[in-house]
């Protein structure tokens, strides 16, 4: 049978309507940003050719915006210990031992599903200090609490107005993240213990190992490939956070919480488009180099 | 010897399993209990606070009070962002489905010039981060004139979402046998009949994951509608909860009553279908 010049017309239309919004809303961006990166700051008429002035404004001027990649760098820091060690050693204790396990599961995953502005703003308001009240009720919700069970004087002071303190608020801010976020790589972890069938633990079992031989020996290694992929996810999402904090801080106390998609974002609403898509430039490549960096060592490291 | 050892590791690890449930649930049951306050109430604090009944007293309302309720969904505006984000997860989400169906259809079973290509370029957009995808993507609808408008919105909102959708759809497909839609071809049917009659209703558990993974990320959606929206009548619950936020400081309980409307609904919906969702999720993320 063959396949007539028309019918390949026919099978193309099936893709039309994906391919035309995907060329207008992605594809075109994608090229139009590396134009945009190498203008000045008009929106539309009369874009000006500047050459590399944006890029090395960023690289050499702006101090502000390699603040922002730390600040992101350093929540991303927590996520990938705090938070996804927390997810691993919950999967673990969920995955074969317990019987209420699916519980667990259920409650855990509350939190990933809510959005940032709903968690960012609760956050907000109970770790905000309380106004219409004169001293010493002048406090934040949760600073009542904390004092409350007696912990006030060890937590006190972090929890006094953490979001306010330059000194705690970006902490404070990846703690929400954290909170936020550890039901995520708990599922997907917990979906990658299941898949190691028991048997093996079984076999294992009989030839005497213990409990930390076996997840050295077996669980560890079989879990390896879904493990790099919550560090890639986690790396890429927490980059790139954004509407958590600006539903925590906005960026203050003074920019010491901002991060650099705020700074795009903050850029874009003052018209400096040229500016704006460098930047975004720059972080989509730290990112890509991080990630591929992280991919080719977690490849060695599985080959010795 | 042994099983001592062992009820003690189990005692140890429901204790540690309970305190991590206990820390993610107790702040959603205060963001409620708060929300049913009077100012005055949330403000006070009873002498007796250290002892269990002076807690409970402190940490319960009164009475459950609707009166932040009405306030927050009718002078706050929340029942109007609510509407306006009901009518674009379920506009961008169909459009999803029509879209990524069609196409998935096409690039699992017909032939057509650069099939191929053309998929792995939907692939590829899935795997490369561009954190500044909204700054041209601004640009390009200032200059069609779809900035500020609702329109403008739900197809960024489609095209967010259509690579992930695309590769589910074509996967199942693949994963299909082909002998009803064989059978079809036979008896005459045309290719858009086939896709309509006979491959999208087997392909409803596809459906089902491509439905509840993209109206959740609608729902959620933040940066891109206070980009596209200069209009706040047009703003989406989380934006429009971010304007209400900002007008109402200080006024904790209404904001909590506000962050109740609009949590309340996703945790409603997540509990009947949590089983759903999760499998969801997680065959989402595995993908990327």
């Amino acid at each position: 049978m063959k396949t007539l010049k028309r019918d390949y017309f026919i099978n193309f239309s099936f893709i039309l309507p994906a391919l035309i919004i995907f060329s207008l809303f992605y594809i075109y961006p994608f090229i139009n940003i590396f134009f945009l990166s190498f203008t000045g700051n008009e929106l539309s008429g009369g874009t000006k050719f500047v050459g590399w002035e944006n890029f090395r404004q960023i690289f050499t001027e702006d101090k502000e915006w390699w603040n922002s990649v730390w600040h992101a760098g350093y929540i991303t820091f927590w996520a990938l210990t705090f938070q996804n060690f927390l997810a691993l050693v919950l999967a673990l204790c969920v995955d074969r031992a317990v019987k209420t396990g699916r519980i667990y599961r259920v409650l855990f995953f509350i939190l990933p599903i809510l959005s940032e502005i709903i968690i960012g703003l609760f956050w907000r308001t109970l770790l905000s200090p309380i106004k219409g009240v004169a001293a010493p009720l002048n406090i934040s919700p949760v600073h009542r609490l904390v004092n409350m069970l007696g912990l006030g004087p060890f937590l006190g002071t972090f929890f006094s107005n953490p979001l306010n303190n330059p000194k705690t608020a970006l902490t404070a801010v990846a703690l929400v993240h954290c909170w936020k976020g550890f039901g995520w790589g708990f599922v997907i972890l917990l979906a990658g213990l299941q898949t190691i069938p028991e048997e093996l633990y079984e076999a294992a079992r009989i030839d005497g190992a213990g409990l930390f031989q076996r997840f050295f020996k077996i669980t560890l290694p079989l879990l390896m490939p879904v493990i790099v992929l919550v560090i890639i996810l986690t790396i890429l999402g927490t980059m790139q956070v954004f509407a958590l904090i600006m539903a925590l801080t906005r960026g203050g106390p003074a920019g010491y919480t901002e991060v650099p998609v705020i700074r795009i974002f903050n850029h874009l609403t003052q018209y400096k488009i040229g500016y704006a898509s460098a930047e975004g430039l720059v972080l989509g490549l730290i990112l890509i180099i991080v990630s591929f960096t992280f991919m080719q060592l977690s490849r060695r490291v599985k080959q010795t | 010897m042994d099983k001592a050892k062992k009820a003690f590791l189990l005692t140890l690890m429901h204790t540690f399993l309970i305190s991590v449930a206990v820390s993610c649930i107790f702040p959603l049951v205060w963001m409620i209990m708060s929300s049913f306050k009077t100012y005055q109430e949330f403000i006070q604090i009873p002498a007796d606070i250290n002892t269990w009944r002076g807690f409970l007293h402190w940490f319960l309302p009164h009475k459950f009070n609707l009166a932040n309720y009405i306030s927050a969904w009718r002078d706050g505006n929340l029942g109007m962002y609510f509407l306006n984000s009901v009518i674009y997860t379920f506009l961008a989400v169909s459009g999803i489905v029509f879209v990524s169906s069609l196409a998935g259809f096409a690039f699992s079973r017909l032939e057509f010039w650069g099939r191929d290509f053309i998929f792995h370029l939907f692939l590829a957009a899935m795997m490369i981060p561009i954190p500044a995808g909204f700054v041209p993507l601004f640009v390009l609808l200032t200059r069609i004139h779809l900035v500020n408008t609702r329109l403008g919105y739900i197809l960024a909102m489609i095209n967010v979402g259509l690579s992930l959708s695309i590769y589910l759809f074509k996967t199942f497909f693949d994963n299909l046998p082909r002998d009803l839609e064989d059978a079809a071809r036979i008896d005459g049917c045309s290719k858009l009949r086939i896709w309509w009659n006979v491959a999208f209703p087997l392909a409803a558990p596809a459906t089902g994951v491509v439905i509840i993974f993209n109206a959740l990320n609608v729902w959620n959606e933040f940066i891109l509608a206070v980009i596209i929206f200069s209009d706040k009548a047009r703003l989406p619950l989380q934006a429009g909860l971010m304007e209400f936020a900002g007008e109402h400081i200080g006024n904790e309980p209404l904001i909590m009553a506000g962050l109740t409307i609009a949590a309340l609904p996703i945790i409603v919906v997540y509990l009947l279908m949590q089983k759903h969702i999760i499998k969801g999720i997680t065959a989402g993320a595995m993908v990327g």
